[in-house]
């Protein structure tokens, strides 16, 4: 038998009819919705007057829209003070109730930012087709499942028929070898690669990520990760399944139980790529070349070391890289060649789907224990990814510790990743955020973003401008 | 869905890599609950020098004068020449509805984001993927000419400009067939209904916990 890769063995595993043209139809064992890209595709099954294929594939919860401070969410939908965000959060679970879908409804404990809910509650499993109308869905794919983003008609599709109409994609292999370098995070991690492969150079491929450091990393940290498999232009992300993994996912909610866990996890093993399996691509990263990142730019591959200074438009010969460097530079209110510890933050958030895991609020926390949000920082806010880990973390009494540093602690919720709630960047206000998108007007309109770590971000919260959060870490080890 | 054959007219250009989604339509016009209303806001940020607004009357808004989308030369194009990476970003299909309603049917790039290159077949969009000097002979071309029209043949598979000069394109066969015919992808899988269902009960067999519910 041929050796195949993760990638190979999680596609042909879900294969129901492989057409001529090299598309196939692709069985989807799990199906994700949340309000924003859901509404036009119920409408569509609605007038086409089908059914969802099988109801029990499916699980809800709204997140982009929903509020995030205690005073808004207290009435529930209701209390919504935007009346579109009402209206798409109620759509939703009016959708849900009628077709009788398990729903996470707003003031749920198990609320939260879908691809949090997902892998935590064991929705997601290893093994599993995933998708969502959501191109971080990539996320799930730390289980060693494949998980992918998909448009509105293609949920559309899946509500209808349980599978997806696909092209195989091509295999890479992102590997980073060696040991990480203290206070360097996942986050910097996948920070360094898009900024090394750059926003397309993933494209038409399926990442696996592999090598010393992703055996070695928690499964949140993997999370992180596979989250911005698709900054990197790849639609999916995928770590081979290991007892890191088996042990995340045992015990969890949906999880198998019993004799079904022992036939699961037999399976679950063989989820790795084989010895010889060939990649197409092959990137390969030191480890120890990484240190804690910023990006300074509008696209994430517009990233650089916390000690490097902002590029120069000038050094750079390609006249359409020069002309996009200088029009990031001009919309980031930034002087070519300014360094990096010279920015100051307005605003600091942490939270989003790639950062607000429990391990990310514990992370955060440790970094501003005993000390002082900045006077000039206008704003810092710490929003947990899901209900769950917003009760985890009150149990460990982390939001005491961002409340008695000024820091605020809020509902769970998308906020302000992408501005479609309350919260938002003001015009030209720089933001340390623990997001994946730096895109112009992503966090507000005219809103500056700065991708970093949880630690980063609580680091510039304090200083009030970006600092080596190594520098602050002193005294551990 | 509407079919889509054969296609001539004005190019009109998105000159800048990396046109990302947001950028596309911005994230306040994703709360609608429909699919329509979203070809006033494509290109918002850039479009206008304010921030825009659902509901917002956009004829009393400042206009961007510096955007090309906005010159009088590049009204009514069908066209969008744009660079590589185009469509990254967020999955949202209210990018090529947004496209769409503007009047675009049909946009070539160096590189289109997968995503976004996926949906634009699902509202019979068609990008269609050039060489990088295939796409910057087209911007050349475009922009030393006013009223520069591309024709755009699918059932051939090439582009034609105004000279008479051919660029041929690749397209899946499937993809091809749904769109000269216009036909719905769901209608078609429905087909497959048996398969689906052999398979669903093959997949029990060997992963009993995914269908314990
Ligand atoms: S947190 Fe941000 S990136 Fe993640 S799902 Fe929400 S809006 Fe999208």
């Amino acid at each position: 038998m041929t050796a195949k890769t993760l990638y190979d063995k999680l596609w042909d595993d879900h294969i129901v009819t492989q057409r001529d043209d090299g598309s196939a139809l692709i069985y989807i064992d799990r199906h994700i919705v949340h309000e924003v890209t859901s509404p036009q595709a119920f409408e569509g099954l609605r007038l086409a007057k089908r059914k969802p294929w099988r109801v029990d594939s499916i699980l809800a919860t709204p997140d982009h829209n929903v509020p995030t401070t205690q005073k808004e969410r207290a009435d529930g939908v209701s209390g919504i003070a935007d009346p579109t965000s009402r209206i798409q959060v109620q759509t939703l679970d009016d959708n849900c109730d009628e077709l009788g879908i398990l729903e996470f409804k707003i003031n749920d404990k198990r609320q939260g930012i879908v691809h949090v809910v997902g892998p935590e509650t064991g929705a997601c499993l290893p093994g599993m087709t995933i998708v969502c109308g959501d191109s971080h869905t990539s996320t799930n794919g730390a289980l060693g499942a494949l998980s992918m983003g998909i448009g509105t008609s293609e949920v559309e599709h899946v509500l209808a028929t349980q599978c997806l109409v696909a092209k195989k994609m091509q295999n890479m292999l992102v590997q980073v070898n060696g040991k990480l370098l203290h206070g360097v995070t996942p986050k910097d991690v996948v920070l360094a690669i898009i900024g090394k492969i750059g926003t397309a150079g993933g494209t038409g491929y399926a990442i696996e990520f592999g090598g010393d450091v992703f055996k070695a990393m928690s499964m949140e940290g993997r999370l992180t990760v596979c989250n911005m498999a698709i900054e990197a232009g790849a639609r999916a992300g995928m770590v081979a399944v290991d007892d890191i993994t088996l042990d995340y996912v045992k015990g969890r909610t949906f999880a198998p139980k019993g004799e079904h866990w022992d036939i699961a996890e037999k399976a679950w093993r063989e989820l790795t790529s084989d010895e010889g399996a060939h990649f197409d691509k092959v990137v390969t990263l030191d480890a120890a070349d990484i240190t804690p990142q910023v990006s300074w730019g509008t696209s994430p591959e517009m990233v650089s070391p916390v000690s490097a200074n902002v590029p120069n438009p000038d050094d750079e010969t390609d006249p359409v890289k020069k002309e996009g460097l200088r029009r990031a530079l001009d919309y980031m209110g930034l002087q070519a060649g300014q360094a990096i510890t010279d920015i100051h933050v307005d605003r600091v958030f942490i939270g989003s789907c790639t950062n607000s895991r429990i391990e990310d609020i514990r992370a955060a926390a440790q970094v501003v224990k005993g000390l002082r949000k900045a006077d000039s920082v206008k704003e810092a806010i710490v929003v947990p990814g899901s209900g769950e880990v917003k009760a985890q973390a009150e149990k460990e009494g982390l939001d005491k510790i961002f409340i008695d540093a000024n820091i605020e602690w809020r509902e769970p919720g998308c906020s302000m990743c992408l501005a479609m709630n309350a919260d938002k960047l003001g015009d030209g206000e720089h933001c340390a955020s623990t997001s994946n998108r730096n895109f112009e007007g992503r966090q507000g309109y005219g809103g500056r973003t700065h991708l970093v770590s949880p630690e980063m971000a609580a680091a510039a919260a304090i200083k009030g401008h970006f600092v080596d959060v190594r520098e602050m870490m002193k005294g551990e080890a | 869905m509407r079919a889509f054959t054969t296609l001539k007219g004005l190019a009109a250009p998105m000159d800048r890599p990396n046109v990302d989604t947001d950028l596309i339509i911005p994230k306040q016009f994703l709360k609608s609950i429909k699919r329509t209303g979203f070809g006033e806001n494509a290109f918002d940020e850039l479009r206008y020098l304010d921030e825009g607004e659902p509901g917002k009357d956009n004829s009393n808004r400042p206009v961007n004068p510096d955007f090309p989308l906005n010159f009088a030369r590049y009204q009514g194009a069908s066209v969008l020449l744009a660079r590589e990476n185009f469509g990254c970003g967020s999955s949202r299909e209210h990018a090529p509805w947004a496209l769409d309603e503007y009047g675009f049917r049909a946009i070539i790039a160096p590189s289109f984001a997968d995503i976004f290159f996926n949906n634009c077949f699902k509202n019979a969009i068609l990008p269609i993927v050039l060489d990088e000097k295939d796409v910057e002979t087209l911007f050349a071309q475009m922009y030393a000419q006013e009223g520069y029209s591309i024709e755009v043949d699918l059932p051939e598979q090439v582009v034609r400009t105004p000279e008479g000069q051919t660029f041929s394109f690749d397209i899946d066969a499937f993809r091809k067939h749904c769109l000269l015919n216009g036909l719905d992808d769901i209608g078609i899988t429905m087909q497959s209904s048996d398969d689906i269902k052999a398979y669903e009960q093959a997949r029990a067999q060997r992963a009993p916990w995914l269908f314990a519910s």
